[in-house]
């Protein structure tokens, strides 16, 4: 009983999140939006016992790539006015498209009701079984090149991001570090031998 | 009493919501990008819903892999958007057609 409402509670606040991005005019309320779509998911991936994804979703979604998408879209200066036209134009084929999706995935879902309730929900895990550590017992053994293989995507992804945004301007004072290890003596220092000025 | 069909209703209309929304905002890349987003989180809802009914693990490892893929996804995503938008000092879709013959 008690799932049901916070499914169906849950389930509206993030469909109204979703229609929010899809149609509110300003990107950052759009993004604003979807941080709420990644929240309530969260709260209903809890409720499916994926304890850890859902707090990895809240960690790494709202806190690093929402505020990434923040930042770019601030940054970008794109005026809210700019961004609209095009909706009834392309209005006809977002619904044929969405008919189209809608009519496959119902034909899946609800034509044959019989076979997927064969799923009935397993039982409910005890309150100290480890969502973490059961996802850690197969992640470091059973999928380990996998793992690193991920490993290696974020490096690269590291590294591409950065050679992308980054640019050389002219005139910039910067240090150059082989020149400065390259330096010899004799460039820097010149022993001069003076005359003493006044007899002793 | 909730069954898995419930849930992947609403995973399905996530998924739609979000396609509409490649649809519907063909001017602005920036909310295409978060439309594509939005379609990577209902595929993930998929499977933790699957993981969770089939009661197998690996569905959730697979939602781990996806989650990092994403985030780098979206990192280069948003890099090649800023030169984009350093170059043509414009991120609308149908100003982006220097390619059409």
């Amino acid at each position: 009983m008690i799932e049901a409402a916070i499914f169906y509670i849950f389930g509206t606040v993030l469909v109204g999140g979703a229609i929010g991005v899809i149609a509110s005019r300003n990107p950052v309320h759009s993004a604003m939006f979807l941080v709420l779509c990644f929240f309530t998911s969260a709260f209903l991936w809890i409720l499916l016992e994926a304890e850890f994804l859902a707090i990895v979703l809240v960690l790494v979604y709202v806190g690093a790539v929402m505020v990434l998408f923040l930042f770019v879209v601030m940054m970008l200066d794109v005026g809210p006015e700019r961004l609209r036209g095009g909706f009834t134009q392309y209005a006809p084929l977002g619904l044929g498209m969405v008919a189209l999706v809608v009519g496959m995935l119902g034909l899946v879902l609800w034509t044959r009701p019989g076979e997927l309730s064969v799923l009935a929900a397993p039982p409910r895990a005890p309150a100290d079984a480890s969502n973490t550590e059961a996802l850690g017992a197969v992640l470091y053994t059973e999928y380990v090149y996998a793992f690193e293989l991920a490993a290696l995507l974020l490096l690269v992804a590291i590294v591409a991001a950065i050679v992308l945004t980054m640019r050389k301007r002219p005139g910039l004072k910067v240090q150059d570090v082989s020149a400065q290890h390259a330096v010899r003596r004799e460039d820097r220092v010149r022993l001069v031998r003076m005359k003493p000025e006044r007899e002793e | 009493m909730i069954g898995v069909s419930h849930y992947l209703t609403l995973s399905a209309v996530l998924f739609t919501l979000a396609i509409a929304g490649v649809f519907i905002n063909r001017r602005n890349l920036i909310l295409l990008l978060m439309c594509l987003e939005l379609m990577l989180l209902a595929v993930n809802f998929n499977f933790i819903i699957l993981s969770r009914f089939l009661d197998d693990i690996a569905g959730q490892v697979f939602v781990f892999f996806i989650l990092t893929v994403a985030a780098a996804e979206a990192a280069i995503g948003l890099a090649i958007l800023v030169v984009l938008f350093r170059s043509r000092r414009s991120v609308q879709v149908d100003e982006l057609d220097s390619m059409k013959g």
